[in-house]
């Protein structure tokens, strides 16, 4: 049997044993992996010799760029077959394929799809030791004190918000893993663009909690300035561009940053977090297939938590979930146990050297579950059982597998449970409790920032609204506002 | 605060208690009834007329709508008239349009406006100028509606006002109720057009409970659409409104009639075809106007309004 290369027509990864799914095909599959193989074998020296007689020429180029020896356009070579009237192969431009004689569809594999990659099991048990990251116990015990203090955080903001603090929140409960996992894996230049349920990205990179609070209460120590909904974060010093609310938008924008971050030609790479909702909107798809004709250093992260507000994924595509599309746009996929936080990091760690090195996209498919509603304006109860919900959060919660890995190990027992815990809820409550006290921010920052330089009509309305603020004082609560 | 205590209601009810109720005549056997049932009946009365007509948006079906404005009409009706889509604005929006140009007579929801930035492609190129591109062969007969214009705390991004981008296109005509009359008549109305119908309901006033009379209860209760109502007689000022901020112009007049100012309240009803007779006729008697909006000023509806009085010819005999 042959290596496939990954062909498209079983969905096999690259590296495996090609197994035909089709009947009476496999002759012809492998002659395809074979023939992509030896044409791709043809493309890539030719594409190094040009490459570096280029970097040869290029004097410009930076020493440590110089070392990464990567062609900007690698896979257009591969893509464009030379034209040969006498071959019996199918000359199409759109397609490198056999010709076959007989009628045959393909049919979606969604009985046995793409399989889970996981490191651990249920209990924390390591299932392949090779697979065992084997990480430092001090890196260990970080991933799982940064998700449960999100998991603290999420508890207190969740009841301010239905205490009336504040005016809205979405909690990551059951997510923990698919964020510490994947943001360990990355360095702390890389770029990360979010949908809204990854906040434990930028606590594992060490936004702290005063600016969490800050940015939820919309007070004067908001980077935001107060502008945006709770949960809308964003720190340009943690390279983690802020929340958006329109679905998936970030998406083909995580694409041109890579593209602008290949021109840069550092080792850095893009990461784009996206539920498997939000992989229904157009520009999802205009964003996979650009990240691939484009040849970015780009990761694709979707978390695949089963609920979509209230639409189950039965409802939202009938494919095999979202890793399965990433063959058709021509991505490197795989789809991971997201509540395995050492698999999320293992597929995250490796896409990353491959996306820096080779400058291709990659689609990480984590599956995990929404343990929590959708927001405080969602009640799941509507719409999915207390069973289901207590099956995931008491038998398969990446924190807990972790906590199994640890107190197995001797890394961690009930004492320092007990001490983390009291130490975690007392770390959040201070925080909390200052951004309560906290003023506002000032006023003048409704009119700032509309553009980069203040033009004559805001500034008339700002001096306008201070004028009538002045004069009607008594109506106007300015001591809840910072001066 | 009053803000406060109204955040001790579930998250989704929250912004609509801030509001305070309003109270107008009382006829015999009037009801209370909200802005939300009110489009609720319409939907329901709409969909047992004319069995071409479905509702399609994300959460619809079986979550009663993001807003619950759907409520208990997926039980009612089912999956053939009540659909779920997946999350795709510009996706659902192309549907809706196929639909209604192969026959037939969709509800497109989008969970707010804002969010049909991502469909405005199919609602004007595809929708509003279809009928006249096809020589009058083609109609398509879609109402697309959800919440528009600002909620409490959402920023940006979920608080634009889209009357005046909608109101600028020919082919569409666009709806803004006020009252729970409004949303029921005035939906019946849009579904019963042949014309594609943007319909722009308010999230703040979802809530809001107002006096529907007998008639206003009948299955057959229609509101004519490119016609004003006037909420509120006045000879000093003219003010124009439509949706929420209707509201906030008789709570002005009420503030102003203390001082001797009588406050003529104007509810649009209908952005376009504008009904900028009612207003002409409201400011010849009046000789002051107001414009008030949810929306930007530049390029806006007040601005459009204005423009309109002072080209018309009764300008010049207002001195």
């Amino acid at each position: 049997m042959n290596v496939c290369v990954g062909c498209v027509v079983c969905y096999c990864p690259a590296g495996a044993q090609c197994v035909a799914v089709i009947r009476g095909k496999n002759k012809q599959t492998q002659r395809h992996s074979l023939d992509v193989k030896m044409a791709a074998a043809r493309g890539l020296t030719k594409l190094y010799r040009i490459g570096l007689h280029a970097i040869r020429q290029n004097t410009t180029l930076k020493a440590t760029t110089f070392l990464q020896q990567r062609a900007f356009r690698l896979n257009g070579a591969l893509r464009q077959q030379p034209f040969d009237s006498s071959a019996e192969k199918p000359q199409f431009p759109g397609a490198s394929a056999e010709f076959i004689d007989h009628l045959e569809f393909i049919q979606p594999n969604v009985i046995s799809g793409i399989p889970v990659y996981r490191v651990m099991d249920r209990q924390g048990q390591i299932i392949n030791p090779s697979e065992d990251p084997k990480l430092p116990k001090e890196m260990v015990l970080n991933f799982y004190q940064k998700m449960t203090l999100l998991n603290t955080m999420d508890r207190i903001l969740y009841e301010s918000q239905r205490q009336g603090r504040i005016s809205f929140y979405m909690t990551n409960y059951g997510e923990e893993g698919t964020h510490i996992g994947s943001a360990a894996a990355l360095e702390p230049t890389d770029l990360v663009f979010g949908q809204y349920r990854e906040a434990g990205v930028l606590m594992y990179r060490g936004f702290p909690l005063d600016l969490f609070m800050a940015q939820c209460y919309a007070n004067a120590d908001d980077l935001g300035k107060g502008r945006q909904m709770p949960v809308h974060y964003g720190s340009k010093d943690l390279n983690f561009v802020t929340i958006s609310s329109p679905l998936a938008t970030q998406i083909p924008q995580a694409a041109g940053a890579a593209y602008a971050v290949k021109r840069e030609n550092l080792n850095r790479v893009v990461i784009c977090y996206f539920g498997e909702g939000a992989a229904s909107e157009g520009d999802a798809h205009a964003g996979f297939n650009f990240s691939a004709t484009l040849e970015c250093p780009l990761i694709f992260f979707c978390r695949n938590n089963g609920y979509a507000i209230s639409t189950p994924t039965n409802e939202q595509y009938r494919g095999d979930g979202i890793a399965a599309r990433g063959p058709g746009y021509g991505l490197m996929s795989i789809r991971v146990d997201g509540n395995d936080v050492f698999a999320v990091y293992n597929a995250t760690k490796e896409a990353r050297r491959r996306a820096v090195a080779e400058n291709q996209p990659f689609l990480i498919e984590a599956m995990t579950y929404r343990i929590g509603h959708h927001s405080t304006s969602d009640d799941s109860s509507a719409y999915r059982s207390v069973d289901e919900v207590n099956y995931w959060d008491k038998q398969d919660h990446p924190i807990s597998r972790l906590r199994h890995y640890m107190t197995a190990r001797g890394w961690w027992g009930e004492d320092e449970e007990r001490a983390w815990r009291k130490q975690s809820r007392k770390l959040v409550m201070e925080a909390f409790e200052k951004a309560e006290k906290r003023l506002k921010p000032n006023p003048e920052l409704l009119f700032t920032d509309v553009y980069d330089e203040m033009i004559p009509p805001i500034a008339k309305q700002r001096d306008a609204m201070w004028r009538h603020v002045q004069q009607y004082k008594e109506h106007y609560p300015l001591d809840l506002y910072e001066k | 605060m009053a803000s406060l205590r109204s955040f001790l209601r579930s998250g989704k009810n929250a912004v609509s208690a801030v509001l305070r109720r309003e109270f107008h005549g009382t006829p015999p056997a009037a009801v209370q009834v909200t802005v939300r049932d009110a489009l609720n009946q319409a939907l329901d009365e709409e969909l047992e007329r004319d069995e071409r007509v479905f509702l399609l948006g994300e959460e619809v079906a079986q979550y009663d709508g993001a807003y619950k404005v759907s409520r208990g009409l997926w039980k009612k009706y089912g999956d053939k008239r009540i659909i779920d889509t997946p999350i795709t604005e510009m996706g659902f929006a192309g549907i809706a349009v196929g639909a209604a140009m192969a026959g037939l007579r969709p509800i497109c929801e989008f969970m707010t406006f804002n969010f049909s930035m991502q469909a405005i492609d199919q609602v004007i190129n595809s929708a509003a100028k279809t009928y006249y591109m096809s020589a009058g062969l083609q109609p398509v007969p879609i109402v697309f509606r959800g919440p528009n214009g600002a909620s409490a705390g959402v920023a940006a991004q979920h608080s634009q006002c889209f009357a005046a981008w909608y109101g600028h296109c020919p082919g569409l005509k666009v709806v803004s109720p006020w009252s729970a009359e409004d949303a029921k008549g005035l939906l019946k109305s849009a579904i019963r057009d042949d014309n594609p119908v943007v319909f722009l309901e308010n999230e703040l006033m979802y809530g809001v409970p107002f006096e529907m009379s007998e008639e206003a209860q009948s299955k057959d209760f229609l509101l004519p659409i490119g016609k004003a109502k006037i909420e509120r007689q006045g000879n000093h000022v003219t003010l124009v409104s439509h949706s929420r901020m209707v509201s906030l112009c008789l709570d002005a007049a009420a503030v102003l009639a203390k001082e001797g100012i009588e406050c003529e309240v104007i509810n649009m009803r209908t952005i376009r075809p504008l009904d900028a007779e009612a207003i002409e006729t409201s400011v010849m008697k009046t000789n002051h106007l107001i414009t008030v909006e949810g929306g930007w000023p530049q390029f806006g509806v007040g601005a459009e309004i204005l423009a309109r009085i002072m080209e018309g010819k009764d300008f010049f005999i207002c001195f």
